[in-house]
Formats: C-alpha cells, structure tokens, sequence
C-alpha cells in the first residue's frame, strides 16, 4: 500500500507476513500475535518489524526494542487517535526505530503524526487516490509552531516565547 | 485581557488559511463529507436544520468592545441581524452560508478570535466565572490558568482526535459560577496549608444522557504541575475512553465504570513517568499570561456611592434593577453589571447587532472596554462605578436591555431546540417564552426569589437542565413533544443532578406545573429561605404531590 513520509512517496520495502512464517523478504512485519515465534527463531539475519494494534501496551514490547527495525501502529479509522498516545508511549519508553502509522489517515493529522513521533504513514489505497502526496507536504510547509512543548522536534511557541525573552535580556545587557 | 502576540496571531491566520484549502479539497473531492466533517466541526461549523450553523468561541467568556462590535458586523452581513449565546460561553450565528465562513473566520481572526475547537471529539473552548477578577469571593482570577489551557488544548497533536468531546472549566471563587462539576475536567483554585495556590481536580462530570457530577481526582494540585498533569489525564482517556458506543463514550463513563481510585491509580502513574519540565510552560510564560488579567486602573472611590443611594430612593424602577442586577465587586465604589438577555418573551441569549453595539458603548463609556459572556446566557459589564449606574441603566433602557430578572424565575437558560438544532427533540425556546410570560410580574418574581429553571430540547443537555432547580427536558413521544420536569438540580459548588417529578407533559401543560411546584414552596418556605434551599429540607414528596394533581383538577379543589 503508498506509503510516504516528511520527504515525500517512499517505496516500501516491507513485507508483511500474516501467517506466522517469517518468510524469505528482506524486511519481515509480523502481527503481533506472530510477534514471540519470529523473535525466538536463532540466528535471525533478516530486518523484522511488528505490527501492532492500537490497544498496545507499549511496555510488552521495551526488552525487544533493539531487535525492532519498525513498528507499525493501525489506525482502524482516521477518528479513533489512539494510535498518537501509542506512539508517544513507545518514544517516551525509548523505541528509536521507525514509526509506522498504517490506516486510512486523512492529511491533515500528518503534523500530528509527525508530532507524536511517527517516522511514515501508509495508506489504503483509496485514501492515497483521494490525497496527493503534495497535499500531505503542504501540511507540513505550512511553518506554523504549535502550542505544545514536548511534541514537535521543530519547536514551539512556548519556547520561542522563552528564546525571544533571552535573547531580550541579552540585548538589553549588552546596552 | 489577553492580547495575541505574533505566534497567536499566525497560528489563527493560519488556520483561516488551512480552512479555506479544507473546503476547496472537500470542494474538489479529496476529503469525503465524512473526512470534512471533524474539520468544519472543529473550526465550528455546524450543519443544522435549515443552514450551517457558526458557533464562534469566547474563551473564558471574557469579550472586548472591539470584538462584540465585530460580532455584529458579522451578524448583519452574513447573518440575520443577531446571534445566540450557548451555554458554554460561545456564540452561535444561525445562518451563514458554508462558502462565506472562511472570510467570517478571516473577520475573527483581526479580533484575536475564532471557532477553533467549538466543536467535534477534541478539547473544547475553556469556560471560566464570568465575575473572574472582580468576585470578592474569589482566591486567584482563573482566567491567567483558562487562557494557557485555550493555548496547550489547541490543535493538540495527541488529543484532536478524543473518543468523544471534552469539556473543561475554571473557577478561582468560593461560589462556583462555572458549573465545575458538570465537565470533564473541572478546576478549582485552592490554597493548601502552607498558602500555596493550586487546583482541586475534578474528572468525570457532564450531562448528557447519563448525568454525573465530577469526582475528585487530586485535592490540591501545584500550578507548576499542571500541563503534565492534564497530559496524564487526557493520553489515560484517549487511550482508555470507550469508542465502541458514543453515548458512552465521555470520560465520565470511564470514571464510573473502572471507578474513581483505578482512573486516579492509572493518571498518577501516567503522570509519574512522565517529563514534567518537558511539558509545563515555565514560571516566565505563567506570567506572561497572567499580567494581561491586571486589574484596570479602577478610581479610588468610597465604597458606596451617594450618587447612587440618591437614584435608587429616587427612582423604583432603577432600585430594582440594581438589587437584581448588579454583584459586588472588589474594588470600592464599583459594581458588575448583568445584562439580562432574557426579556420577556425574547429568545434566551439572543441579541441583535443593534444590541451588540449598544453593549459595546456602553462598555467603552463605563467599564473599561471589557464585557463578560456567562453560561446563563447574559452579558456582563465587568467595572462600572456606582455613580455611573443609572447612566448605564438608561443606556440599557433604550437598547431594550435593562430587565431586571437575573437570577429569578424568568431568567431562563434555554438552548436552541427544535427550532435551529438538528438534534433537537422537541422546542425549547416557546416553552422559556411562555413561563417567562407566566411570571412576568416583578413583584412575584421577586417574592419567588432566587429560581434557575433551564430548559434542553432533547438528551444531550445543552440547556444543563440537569442542574436546574427546576429542569425541563423536552422528549418526542409518538410524534408529540413531551416535557419531563426534574426538580432539585444545582449548579454550584453544591452541585446536584435533579430529579424528575412524573410523567411528561404536553408544552401547553409546563407553565401550570411550574406555577405548582412554585406554589408549594411559597406555601411551605421558611422567611428569607430560597427555592432550593427549601427543595432540600422538605424532600421531592411535597412538590411530587403537587405536581401530580391532573391539569384542571387543583383549581377544583381550591
């Protein structure tokens, strides 16, 4: 399925396997159900990624993150934004591998899913028809800090208030 | 009052802009209606029952002149001449046109406003006391708290996308003039021991079809602390709210179902681990916000004015007007001034642009440019001198603005009902009319006293009549409109979900029922004891009796 991130369309490179085998793919997403019989095979030289349900408690997964090259995260509906607080829990838990959101997500919540430390979106295929890729890298050209502090890597508004007044009192110390 | 600085302004003309491409894409068939929809509803347009439908926030229910007089350049160009005041300090335009709300919000955005966030399953506008910064009662002015939670609740990366709406409100008083208990989040400010403000946090309340006064979920939480813990608060629900069931959907429905210590267990280990420097605005950025609520430059007046006592032995009419619409206020020789949007026989909250502007001088004339929005639905002129009261009271006569019924039988909070809403059930607004009508005299009302009768045209409580002293819910029975009547709600920091008294009545049948109930406790009140007060000592069976006489019967009797 089309697959994009902050750079534009990607080619995906994984293969999600549902049957429990790991297959012969270079890069291997199993269910999470699969997830403890791919892990324990030995000897494992192939990438693996899991797929998981919104409902994930981020703590089940934290001994593996190592082993984990993606987690992908489904959003069974653009409205169910369960999958954002998923992924802020896997990020504060220390997952740094890449962050997959895979459901029908509209462009519009692409900032937000970027905010809440997601690395890619895929998408159906009658979503990515509907909405260009341009209209996804307009959300985010757009430049406009958000309120939050603790979200978005760019900034925001409290701490550029907080900047603008250092810098303020430098001036005014240097006068 | 607060005054957007360069990142506030960009982010409002931004999201004019970002609504404006919404509605070109829903336009040219990238978004579906179904995809369109939580984004008009989340810049707060509505699609009801004969047009879209506006609603505009007012954060904290604080409103400048400049602003109100822009409402009604709104109202008279795109509107029908007036607007209607909710319940949840907004205002909603009934009529423009889907294709004119970009430029409507564009007119917003050089007033420092918009319709963020009015709607849809995201954090809602923040509601505070409408006498903020002028109650004698109050600890601290809530607005400062109100105005950095507007800011970390808007566009929220995480929690745009709720199981269902949330709701949050601020008081600073003694007396709560918020309703705190009946929203998702309530905050109080307290002082602890050592004389430290902070907040009292209630989760869980709402009205709705499952009414539920909030619980406690901290006793005192420090400022500092607060957007971590409200992160905490808010990632639990997203994560744990129902989304199976929108009727169960709120986080007051969680609360209940794993109960009050388990939701507080769950938020405090979300908080505990989570970066509370990361999180919280700093003491600087608190500040910031908070010196834009200063006091004005009030005159150093004695506390009671001449002038004043000289009017009111003068002139009954403004006697009464005065000791039914004006609270004291913390500063000597001032008063604030409710203006009744409840004539007799007018729609509740509305007010016509002609109106607006009248309010407006007013407000630039005698209280420091500055009016208030409060969830009854009437305006407020904040700081206005004694000495000047009259010259308001007959500025507000010749606006049609000078009844004299805040807080009495006939100030009815009403929401629109059948007639606008689209999820409207039965109408509210003839039903406010007609008891208003009932107990237009000013000699009863008064006798009556202190009586909050709100009135919702359907389930979802709009109209909180779960918290009316007396209530009335309008329903549709095979194809009738049927009113149930509750009694003994409360609003407060006493806060009560009323009771309902017995069968529905027909709309031609509440005037009798209410004049009933009335009747009982003018009977059975004790000297100076108030409508609910009395409610509460003599029980539901007195007033159940009364109200179960059948129409006709009791005037037999008598």
């Amino acid at each position: 399925m089309p697959l994009l991130d902050r750079t534009g369309a990607l080619d995906d490179p994984w293969v999600l396997i549902e049957d429990g085998a790991t297959g012969t793919a270079s890069h291997t997403l199993v269910t999470f159900d699969a997830w403890p019989a791919a892990i324990a095979i030995p000897s494992r030289s192939l990438k693996l990624g899991v797929l998981v349900p919104n409902t994930l408690d981020a703590a089940a997964l934290r001994a593996h993150f190592a082993a984990l090259e993606l987690i992908a995260i489904t959003f069974p509906s653009y409205g169910d934004g369960r999958g954002f607080s998923v992924a802020r829990r896997l990020r504060a838990a220390g997952y740094t591998g890449r962050l997959r959101a895979r459901g029908p997500l509209i462009a519009d919540q692409f900032r937000y899913a970027l905010a809440c430390g997601f690395d890619e979106i895929e998408l159906p295929e009658a979503s990515a028809a509907r909405q260009p890729v341009s209209q996804w890298l307009a959300q985010i050209e757009a430049g406009v800090l958000p309120y939050q502090r603790g979200y978005a890597p760019g900034g925001n508004i409290l701490d550029a208030r907080r900047a603008a007044r250092k810098a303020l009192r430098e001036d005014s110390a240097n006068v | 009052m607060y005054r957007y600085d360069e990142f506030d302004s960009a982010f409002v003309r931004a999201r004019v802009e970002e609504f404006r491409g919404q509605v070109a894409r829903r336009l040219d068939g990238s978004l579906t209606e179904d995809e369109f929809k939580p984004l008009r509803l989340k810049n707060g347009v509505y699609l009801q029952l004969h047009a879209y439908m506006l609603r505009i926030a007012i954060p904290y229910g604080t409103l400048s002149a400049v602003q109100l007089r822009q409402l009604a350049v709104i109202a008279e160009r795109y509107d029908r001449g007036y607007g209607h005041f909710t319940t949840r300090q907004n205002i909603q335009f009934n009529w423009p046109k889907l294709r004119d709300i970009p430029d409507i919000l564009s007119l917003l955005a050089d007033v420092e406003m918009h319709g963020i966030q009015t709607s849809g399953n995201c954090i809602r506008n923040v509601t505070a006391d409408h006498f903020a910064g002028v109650a004698p009662d109050e600890i601290e002015d809530p607005r400062a708290v109100a105005e950095l939670i507007r800011q970390w609740s808007t566009a929220h990366p995480e929690f745009s996308y709720l199981p269902r709406k949330f709701k949050v409100a601020v008081t600073g008083a003694a007396r709560d003039r918020a309703v705190t208990a009946a929203h998702d989040i309530g905050l109080r400010i307290v002082r602890n021991a050592a004389g430290e403000t902070g907040y009292t946090v209630l989760v869980g309340g709402g009205l709705g079809r499952t009414p539920m006064i909030g619980k406690v979920v901290r006793t005192f939480l420090p400022k500092a602390d607060l957007l971590a813990y409200l992160e905490a608060v808010m990632r639990v629900y997203n994560l744990e709210g129902r989304r199976d069931n929108k009727y169960k959907a709120r986080v007051k429905i969680l609360v209940h179902e794993i109960g009050v210590e388990e939701f507080r267990a769950r938020v405090e280990a979300e908080f505990a681990g989570l970066d509370g420097p990361g999180i919280n605005a700093d003491p600087a950025e608190v500040a910031r916000i908070a010196a834009y609520f200063a006091p004005p430059a009030y005159a150093k007046l004695p506390a009671t004015s001449t002038k004043l006592a000289a009017r009111r032995a003068s002139n009954p009419a403004f006697a009464e007007w005065v000791a039914v619409n004006t609270a004291p206020h913390v500063a000597p020789g001032y008063a604030a001034v409710t203006i009744s949007l409840k004539g007799i026989g007018e729609a509740p909250g509305d007010i016509t642009a002609v109106q607006m502007r009248a309010a407006a001088d007013l407000a630039g004339r005698f209280s420091f440019n500055e009016t208030r929005v409060t969830h009854l639905q009437n305006l407020v002129l904040p700081h206005v001198r004694q000495d000047d009261l009259f010259d308001v009271w007959q500025g507000l006569i010749a606006s049609g603005l000078a009844t004299a019924n805040v807080g009495l039988i006939t100030d009815i909070i009403a929401c629109p009902g059948l007639d606008y809403c689209a999820l409207a059930t039965a109408r509210s607004i003839p039903i406010a009319q007609a008891i208003a009508h009932r107990f237009a005299d000013q000699a009863r009302q008064r006798d009556i006293g202190e009586l909050n009768i709100k009135i919702s045209g359907c389930i979802n409580a709009c109209g909180h009549h779960h918290v009316g002293h007396i209530g009335i819910l309008g329903l549709e029975k095979r194809g009738e409109e049927s009113y149930q009547i509750t009694l003994g709600g409360d609003a407060t920091e006493t806060a009560a979900i009323g009771e309902i008294l017995g069968p529905g009545l027909s709309a031609n049948e509440v005037p009798d029922a209410i004049e009933r109930i009335v009747g009982v406790y003018l009977a059975q009140r004790y000297s100076g004891e108030s409508f609910i007060a009395a409610v509460k000592r003599l029980g539901l069976a007195p007033f159940k009796a009364a109200f179960l006489v059948a129409p006709g019967a009791h005037h037999a009797a008598a």
